[in-house]
């Protein structure tokens, strides 16, 4: 065991987890005043749902590898086993814990898409599913042995770009297709505060996302570290400045999505790319996922993916991988490296894991929301009247703001 | 007595209340409003901040205050000269309405008419 690493790796966990509530005020920003507790609280629930999920059969699932390579196994059911004294340079019970932070944040990403009108007692039931049919087998097949981990080639997922963005990204799809348009969008987001403190809260957690997955106190986690900030950076300039250019005005808005764009773009490459790889990274994500925004491209086809999450997180996730098959250093990778160094083995397995990960989650996802939807009492969507008074009071019996005068 | 409802740009709230105090009212009240009249609206980043939208309504300040008959031209002309813009004024600079009170109580004393404005 190295202490030092198991210092480091607990405060990444922190970190990760810290992202969520950091998510949950992004969004909650986004969206209208009479929706934010309900906005707030899909993101927040997950912090309990998930977490339970996990520790009972989610990591089970994910990480006890039986050498199928499509599912783990029942060895760690209720964590058992996993011990806290041993493991590979951190306790295996940390790595657990580090590992529960994602599968909390993934499911949190896809309510992006159906904000303001999704029942809530549904999506706890979508919570327990989605984790343990979609999330687990797909974490598994990236990193706890499965398939795409043992691709020929090598396919390189750093700290969850397929596992985690691409994943919710194509999830958020179909669960907006499901779900149906809103009835009447809001215009403006209604607290751009809210929105700059939960980017910022998300740049700063994905420090323990990107440098964490190392899982050690050392250079590569170093070299992750500041990889997540440039790609951030440069997404956050690229998006002001063409914001600039496209407006005349920088939004503020923007540049906070610019920074999730460049942190979902640097993900799968935080610890295999040079410095200078994750500058292209970043800028190639400020730039697609801007005109993904801009031109409302799922929006004119009819789907109503609320807050973009396909257009930063899916979007961003699969340029994020394409470019880390093109930019992977040898060096770093242990391996011929990347495009730019002449070898394509990566960039080949890295579609292969892209195209399986939107397929098998894209399908599964829309089947369980799909059975969701036929089950009495359940469905996906609250009452027209229920949608048009505000979620929070009919699903929540709260307000976000009580301003009447009378209180 | 006269109800005096103007509405004034945000910006010129601090600046009408200190004409009003000036042209001799005692009282008033305001509050934040939104809408439109003959300025054009604003256009606004929506969604995740990749394209802008146009609204019609635009925030303004809603200030109201009941005076005396006799007190109408120096409060409406002591409105006009704060709330205007610099110049020759602009489209936005606002409104002023005037409507007729049959009368007023105050609450302590169950006095009427003018007294309780004064």
């Amino acid at each position: 065991m190295d202490t030092g690493s198991i210092a480091w790796m607990l405060t990444a966990t922190l970190l990760v987890l810290f992202m969520t509530p950091g998510l949950a005020f992004f969004y909650g920003g986004l969206v209208r005043g009479r929706n934010v507790v309900s906005t707030l609280m899909y993101s927040f629930i997950a912090m309990g749902v998930a977490s339970i999920v996990w520790v009972l059969w989610g990591y089970s699932l994910a990480f006890n590898d039986t050498g199928n390579g499509i599912v783990g196994g029942l060895e760690y059911i209720g964590l058992s086993g996993v011990s806290m004294n041993e493991g590979d340079g951190i306790p295996d019970l940390l790595f657990a814990a580090f590992q529960m932070t994602f599968a909390i944040i993934t499911p949190a990403l896809i309510t992006g898409a159906f904000v303001e009108r999704f029942k809530f007692t549904t999506y706890l039931i979508f919570l327990v599913l989605w984790v343990t049919l979609v999330y687990a087998p797909v974490c598994h097949w990236v990193w706890g042995g499965g398939w795409i981990g043992s691709l020929d080639g090598g396919a390189l997922d750093f700290a969850g770009g397929t596992v985690v963005h691409i994943n919710a990204g194509i999830a958020a799809v179909a669960a907006a297709i499901l779900v149906g348009k809103r009835r009447s969008p809001g215009l403006e987001p209604h607290n751009v505060p809210f929105v700059v403190l939960g980017a910022a809260i998300l740049w700063i957690g994905w420090f323990g996302f990107n440098a964490g997955s190392q899982l050690a106190a050392d250079g590569v986690a170093v070299q992750a570290f500041v990889n997540t900030n440039t790609a951030a950076a440069v997404a956050a300039i690229a998006w002001a400045l063409l914001s600039y250019i496209h407006t005349g005005r920088i939004s503020a808005v923007g540049v906070a999505t610019g920074v999730v764009a460049g942190l979902v773009a640097v993900t799968p490459a935080a610890g295999w790319v040079g410095t200078m790889g994750s500058l292209a990274i970043g800028l190639g994500a400020g730039i697609i996922c801007h005109y993904a925004v801009h031109f409302e491209i799922l929006h004119k086809l009819g789907v109503d993916d609320s807050l973009e999450v396909f257009a930063v997180h899916g979007l961003g996730g699969i340029w994020g991988a394409l470019a880390t098959g093109i930019f992977a250093w040898g060096a770093l990778t242990d391996s011929d490296g990347g495009l730019v160094n002449g070898n394509a083995g990566h960039f080949i397995a890295n579609i292969i894991a892209v195209v399986a990960t939107l397929v098998y989650s894209g399908v599964v996802s829309f089947v369980i929301l799909f059975v969701l939807d036929k089950i009495p009492g359940l469905g996906l969507r609250i009452s027209e009247a229920d949608e048009d008074i505000g979620i929070d009071i009919s699903s929540h019996g709260e307000r976000g703001y009580v301003a009447d005068g009378a209180d | 007595m006269l109800k005096i409802e103007a509405v004034v740009r945000p910006e010129r709230t601090s600046t009408v209340l200190e004409a009003l105090t000036a042209a001799g009212v005692k009282g008033y009240s305001y509050w934040n409003i939104t809408g439109k009249g003959q300025q054009e609206g604003v256009e606004v980043f929506t969604g995740r901040g990749g394209h802008l939208s146009h609204r019609a309504a635009l925030p303004k300040t809603m200030i109201m205050t009941v005076v005396p008959e006799g007190m109408k031209d120096a409060v409406v002309d002591a409105i006009i000269d704060a709330a205007r813009t610099s110049g020759d004024g602009a489209i936005g600079d606002g409104k002023i309405f005037i409507t007729t009170v049959e009368d007023a109580v105050r609450v302590r004393t169950g006095e009427t008419g003018d007294s309780t404005v004064m």
